[in-house]
Formats: C-alpha cells, sequence, structure tokens
C-alpha cells in the first residue's frame, strides 16, 4: 500500500494583485529588491499574499503546504541576498532561463540571520506546513566567496549556516532542500563527498522529514550516488526533464524508501491531468520493480514562480487531485 | 546580380555628403512619449478614470505618437528610420496577440518586479491578418528616409513562450518562420526594402543557433534580392554563435558591443567578416549621451572588423528603457560621428585595418 502525498517546490509567483502593489511600492530596479530591510507596508502586501497562497493551497487540498518563498526576490539566492555579511552586485542569469538575480557575494562569516524563520512563523498554525530551503550546493554555486577562501570551506560554511537557518523554524512536516545546481553544475569528485556532508549537515539540523530534490534534468549517476550518502528521507527525480536517466539511477543505485516525483511541469502552462499524472505515478512504480515505496511525493518538478497566476493555480488543483490515487488503477506489487 | 554593396547603396541619401557611406540607423524601440503610455492604460482600463478612449481614439494617439518619433528620429540626421515602434507593446507579446495560436494567460516574472506576458502556443500557429504592414505604411507615408523594419524572428517568439503543443520547440520555430516569411512577403509588398529579424533568445541558448539558421531559411525564401535582411542579436557571448552565424541568409548582423567596451570584438577578427557588420557604438543601458570624439572612436573599432561600404552604424540595442532625451542625444551624436568619420575616410586620414588585412590574404 502506497502513501501518495501531494506537495510542491515551493517558490510560488505572487498573485497578480500583489506584483502590481510590489512593484508600485518597492519599484523596478536592482536596488529596490528585498533586503530584509523592508518597510511594514511592503510587510503587510507579503503577509497578506502569503496568506492567499495557503489558503488557495487548503482549497486545493495540498497535502503539505509552503509559506510560498514569495519574498525571495532571487530566487534561491535569497537566504544570502539578504544576508548582512553579503553584498549583491550585478544581476546574472539564472541558470539558463530569462530570470535574474542579483549576484550574492560573501564577505563575512554566514551567521544564521532568522531570514525563513520568520516568514515560517507569520504563517501560524497550518497542519503538514513544508519549509523550502536552497539546497547548500546550489547556494554555493550561485554565490561568490570572498570569505572563505577554498570550495569545501565554503560548502561546509553554508551547511552550517542552513542549519543554524533550520534550528530556528517553527516546528515543520518537512523540509524540502531545492538542489537544481547539482544537475546544471555537478560537482566535481573531490568536491561531491564534501556536498553530501553539507547536505548531512543540514538534515541533522531537524527532525522533520527531508527531502533533497534535483532539477532541470537527471543527476550524474556519481552525483547521484553521493547524494544518497547523505542522511535525507527522499531523493526528488525531475521526471518532466529527463525521465529515463532518472529512472536509470533509481535501478542502478537504489534511492531512499520514500521518494519525490516530479511529475507536473513548472515551467509550461500545459495543465496536466489528474489521470497522466496518475500514469506517471503508475510508470515509475512499474519501471522500479527492485524498490517498493512507502511513501510517494508528487509534486512539480521545478518552483512554479515560472507560471501565470491563473495556471499556477491549476497546477495546484491537479497535484492535490492526484493523491487520490488508488491501488486499483496502480501497479500491482 | 546585385551585390552587398548595391543592397546597401539604395539607403544613402541623394544628398549624402561624403564619398564614404556609412549607414546609420537604429536597432527599432524608443522611449513612448509618457502620455502615449497613459492613453494607452486609460484605453486599456488599467487607470481609473473618467474619460472614455475608445479604440479609434487608441488608434489617433498612437498615429501621433508613431509620426511624432519618426519625425525625431529624421531631425537625427539617421539615413534609416523606425517609428520607434510606438505601437508595440513588448517584443514577444505584441506578436502574441496577432498570430492564431498564441494565448496570453498573464505575467510572469523575469526578474525583481519586471514581468511579461509570456504567452502560451496551445495549437497550430496560422497567419490571420498583417502584423506589421499598417505600422510600415503609416512610417513610411510620413516619414521623408527610408524605413526599417524590425520583427521578432521565429526563435524568440517560440522560445519566449510555453509550448503547449505536441510539436518539438525545433518544428515550432520553423512554423512561425514560415508566417514572418508571409508578413515580409506583405511588407515587400507594400514597398519595404530593410528588414530586421530580432532574435535575442539566440543569446540565452547560443547551441541552439542551426535551429536559428534553419528559420532563416525559411524567411528569406523568396524574398526579392533588393530586400535588405538583418538579424540583431544582443548581450551574449558571441563566440559561441559566430562563425557559423556567417552562414545565415542575410546581408547583417546588428550587435551589441559598446557595453562590453569591444572585449569580444575578437571575435569578430579572428575568422573574417564576411557579411556587412551594423556595429553597436552607443550603449542602450547607461543614460547619458556619449561624447562624439568616443562614438568616433567605437566606429573605428568596426573598421578593424570591415571595411567602411560593410560597415552600418547603430546603438546597442533598442533605446526604449533610456529618458527620451538621451535617446535623442545618443542618435544625434552617432550621426554626427559617422558623418566626422566619413569626411575622415574620404581625405584618407583614417586607416581602414580591416581592408589591410584583407588586401594581405
Amino acid at each position: 500500500m502506497v502513501n501518495v502525498v501531494a506537495s510542491t517546490p515551493g517558490l510560488f509567483p505572487l498573485p497578480d494583485w500583489a506584483k502590481s502593489e510590489l512593484a508600485d511600492l518597492k519599484g523596478h530596479q536592482k536596488s529596490d529588491l528585498i533586503d530584509g530591510s523592508e518597510s511594514d507596508d511592503v510587510t503587510a502586501v507579503y503577509d497578506r499574499a502569503r496568506s492567499a497562497v495557503i489558503e488557495r493551497q487548503k482549497e486545493a487540498g495540498l497535502d503539505r503546504i509552503v509559506e510560498g518563498q514569495l519574498r525571495w526576490d532571487d530566487m534561491l539566492a535569497h537566504p544570502l541576498c539578504v544576508h548582512d555579511n553579503v553584498e549583491t552586485r550585478g544581476i546574472i542569469r539564472y541558470y539558463d532561463n530569462n530570470n535574474f538575480y542579483r549576484e550574492p557575494v560573501v564577505t563575512g562569516p554566514l551567521k544564521p540571520s532568522g531570514d525563513m524563520a520568520r516568514d515560517l512563523n507569520r504563517v501560524g498554525g497550518v497542519s503538514g506546513l513544508q519549509a523550502v530551503i536552497p539546497g547548500p550546493y546550489s547556494l554555493f554555486d550561485l554565490a561568490t566567496d570572498e570569505q572563505y577562501g577554498d570550495p569545501s570551506a565554503f560548502i561546509a560554511a553554508i551547511g552550517e549556516f542552513l542549519a543554524g537557518e533550520i534550528a530556528e523554524f517553527p516546528s515543520v512536516e518537512m523540509i524540502v532542500l531545492l538542489e537544481p545546481s547539482l544537475v546544471e553544475s555537478p560537482p566535481d569528485d573531490s568536491l561531491a563527498p564534501r556536498v553530501s556532508e553539507a547536505i548531512d549537515t543540514v538534515a541533522s539540523a531537524t527532525d522533520a522529514s527531508v527531502i533533497c530534490q534535483p532539477y532541470f534534468g537527471a543527476l550524474d549517476e556519481k552525483v547521484h550516488a553521493h547524494l544518497l550518502d547523505a542522511d535525507i528521507d527522499a531523493v526528488g527525480y525531475d521526471f518532466i526533464t529527463d525521465h529515463e536517466q532518472s529512472l536509470y539511477n533509481i535501478n542502478e543505485y537504489g534511492t531512499k524508501s520514500e521518494i519525490a516525483i516530479g511529475v507536473v511541469d513548472g515551467q509550461n502552462t500545459r495543465v496536466e491531468e489528474v489521470s497522466t499524472i496518475h500514469e506517471r505515478i503508475d510508470w515509475v512504480r512499474e519501471n522500479t520493480p527492485a524498490a517498493s515505496f512507502e511513501t510517494i511525493y508528487v509534486t512539480a518538478n521545478t518552483g512554479l514562480f515560472y507560471l501565470p497566476e491563473s495556471r499556477f493555480e491549476a497546477k495546484l488543483d491537479v497535484l492535490a487531485a492526484a493523491s487520490e490515487y488508488e491501488e486499483v488503477h496502480a501497479y500491482n506489487d | 546580380m546585385l551585390t552587398m554593396t548595391d543592397v546597401r547603396e539604395q539607403f544613402r541619401p541623394a544628398d549624402h555628403p561624403h564619398d564614404h557611406f556609412l549607414l546609420t540607423t537604429v536597432v527599432g524601440s524608443y522611449p513612448k512619449p509618457k502620455w502615449t503610455d497613459r492613453v494607452r492604460d486609460i484605453h486599456d482600463g488599467e487607470i481609473d478614470c473618467d474619460a472614455s478612449f475608445d479604440e479609434d481614439h487608441w488608434q489617433e494617439a498612437a498615429d501621433d505618437a508613431a509620426r511624432l518619433i519618426t519625425h525625431e528620429h529624421e531631425r537625427s540626421g539617421l539615413d534609416v528610420i523606425v517609428d520607434g515602434e510606438m505601437r508595440r507593446t513588448e517584443m514577444v507579446e505584441y506578436f502574441a496577440h496577432r498570430i492564431d495560436g498564441y494565448e496570453l494567460n498573464g505575467p510572469v516574472k523575469v526578474w525583481g518586479h519586471n514581468y511579461f506576458d509570456k504567452p502560451s502556443i496551445t495549437d497550430t500557429v496560422e497567419y490571420d491578418e498583417p502584423w506589421l504592414v499598417d505600422e510600415f505604411e503609416f512610417t513610411d507615408d510620413v516619414a521623408d528616409r527610408p524605413v526599417k523594419v524590425p520583427i521578432t524572428g521565429p526563435y524568440t517568439l517560440t522560445n519566449w513562450a510555453f509550448n503547449e503543443t505536441d510539436r518539438t520547440d525545433e518544428a515550432l520555430a520553423t512554423d512561425v518562420a514560415a508566417l514572418v516569411n508571409e508578413e515580409i512577403e506583405q511588407l515587400v509588398e507594400a514597398g519595404a526594402r530593410y528588414i530586421q529579424i530580432d532574435e535575442p533568445a539566440l543569446a540565452t541558448t547560443p547551441n541552439d543557433h542551426t535551429i536559428v539558421g534553419e528559420c532563416l531559411e525559411v524567411i528569406a525564401d523568396g524574398i526579392p534580392a533588393d530586400v535588405r535582411l538583418g538579424l540583431h542579436v544582443c548581450y551574449g557571448d558571441y563566440s559561441r554563435i559566430y562563425p557559423e552565424i556567417l552562414e545565415y541568409p542575410v546581408h547583417e548582423y546588428d550587435l551589441e558591443l559598446a557595453n562590453g567596451d569591444y572585449e569580444q570584438l575578437s571575435v569578430f577578427t579572428e575568422h573574417e567578416f564576411t557579411k556587412d557588420l551594423a556595429l553597436g557604438v552607443v550603449d542602450a543601458h547607461t543614460a547619458s549621451v556619449e561624447p562624439v570624439s568616443q562614438i568616433k572612436a567605437n566606429i573605428e573599432k568596426g573598421l578593424e572588423v570591415v571595411p567602411p561600404e560593410r560597415l552600418t552604424i547603430s546603438p546597442d540595442c533598442g533605446l526604449k528603457l533610456l529618458p527620451r532625451d538621451v535617446a535623442y542625444g545618443k542618435m544625434e551624436n552617432m550621426v554626427k560621428a559617422a558623418r566626422e568619420v566619413e569626411a575622415e575616410l574620404d581625405a584618407g586620414t583614417i586607416d581602414v585595418p580591416a581592408r589591410t588585412i584583407q588586401a594581405d590574404d
């Protein structure tokens, strides 16, 4: 009997009304982006927007509820971009997307700032609360180091930093670490074990379930093997971008007893049918004969800020509906 | 048979003062007068206002703006002008509204609070009514100078949209290329002789240069030989697409190089530049007007790549994000600089390194 849990990787688009209100309040330039010292007016808009996306997730019926990461102007680089010991420099391309973020340059020790915890604390009581944080390697990859001097020390420091941030979190059901850089610019053989240790450091800082979700493709098999060394509860696989290699990694190296499967496209407005999502769940189960998953988290392959609001909401609805997965429908193991 | 020079010479003004002719033009977009944006917002219902603006009012405002900016371009002395794209909103969105098969679902983030209405392609793309023929005819009618028509290219029109169809991205780009070809045929019918295909998306996904090449083959098919075709690509690593792009069936490449202070110039001197170069000589993202002396030095950078009869003088990119007086100042100084360099070329007081290099080959 498999437990199908509907989740998302967060990184939501702002509601359209909040896009306009915040553009008017904050402005359009680089210097107007969130730096952790926003005004009460700006905070109030984010609070209303956060409440709106939480209500929308409840309405959809998702099993895991995120606060939406609506303040993350710099996407995954956010926790560094708002940090006191980080300078933000030019606007640079975010992976190969048509999106941009401020280059964070670490110029002093990375002490926890409590920024992510503050957003989670503003949620109030929500059952199934899920935190979303950038994985240590993606933060490492998106940032420039002028403090720690060598890659091993820098990735370790980022691991400690994130662990410190998590220690301040309110009680959460689950934490999702987003790690697209593991796919986009994988660590070399000497760094890969350090990455796995840093993920371990982060995962050890919480009693909640921890999922590490790489995306924009499948992991290189060695990187996948190293990731399995980390003490996490599940790995997320991007079955939208590269289902064959994702499957190969699972069958060749195994995976954890739980799995997150990105089977809804976070970067395309075409809304999947619930039956399509079920077929994809079936396909993963049928094609991983050696595995027997206790829990399958069905999720989008990437954050959802790429989508216009109406399609984003439609994706929440189908993900939630897909958790009504009946064994009769499924591969009979 | 028409030579490359013939295709360019048709744009030399009758009263051109020099033997040498450095064709001056712009990429396309230009800051809109504030009242144009305001009228559009009222017309679109985005501003609460007692005034009611119907479609005719908006058309009249757009005509006024196009007339004004066309004349502003002529006043700056440019040889080939545009209307500053006064009727267009955004370079993908504008066309998405006009192509069957596209659908708009609302704004998506580019960075910070900068958004655009990224369209979705949900069905077979089809040509319905002309996209730019009215714009061209109006501008051509009010202008004394030749008019260039910038069109967003099929690769950008598909790469910067969501593909909801079962077609591959490559097949879809080729489908849209056929529509662009149809549009250009209509523009040519209406009298257009200078078409610029804008493909900024190529800079972000340089590995797709073969797809862009296939699209351009479709676009250029059947277009008369005296119609000048240009390609504008900006803000990327040119070494990843050059010299491969020289194979494209266009006369001219319009490139952004001033912003990077010509760091990438060597990319184009390592392998002979066999087509015309439209060189960016003013930066579209600095809000101060470059002095004539600096622009002249920039033009001379271009002469390291091509001889003067193959050099077009242009800004790096569309000027629409600049204050209008700065945009005008850049055009005016650009033309002054080009005319001074032409005089010096006539007098033989400027070296043309590109000619020396080619003569040595």
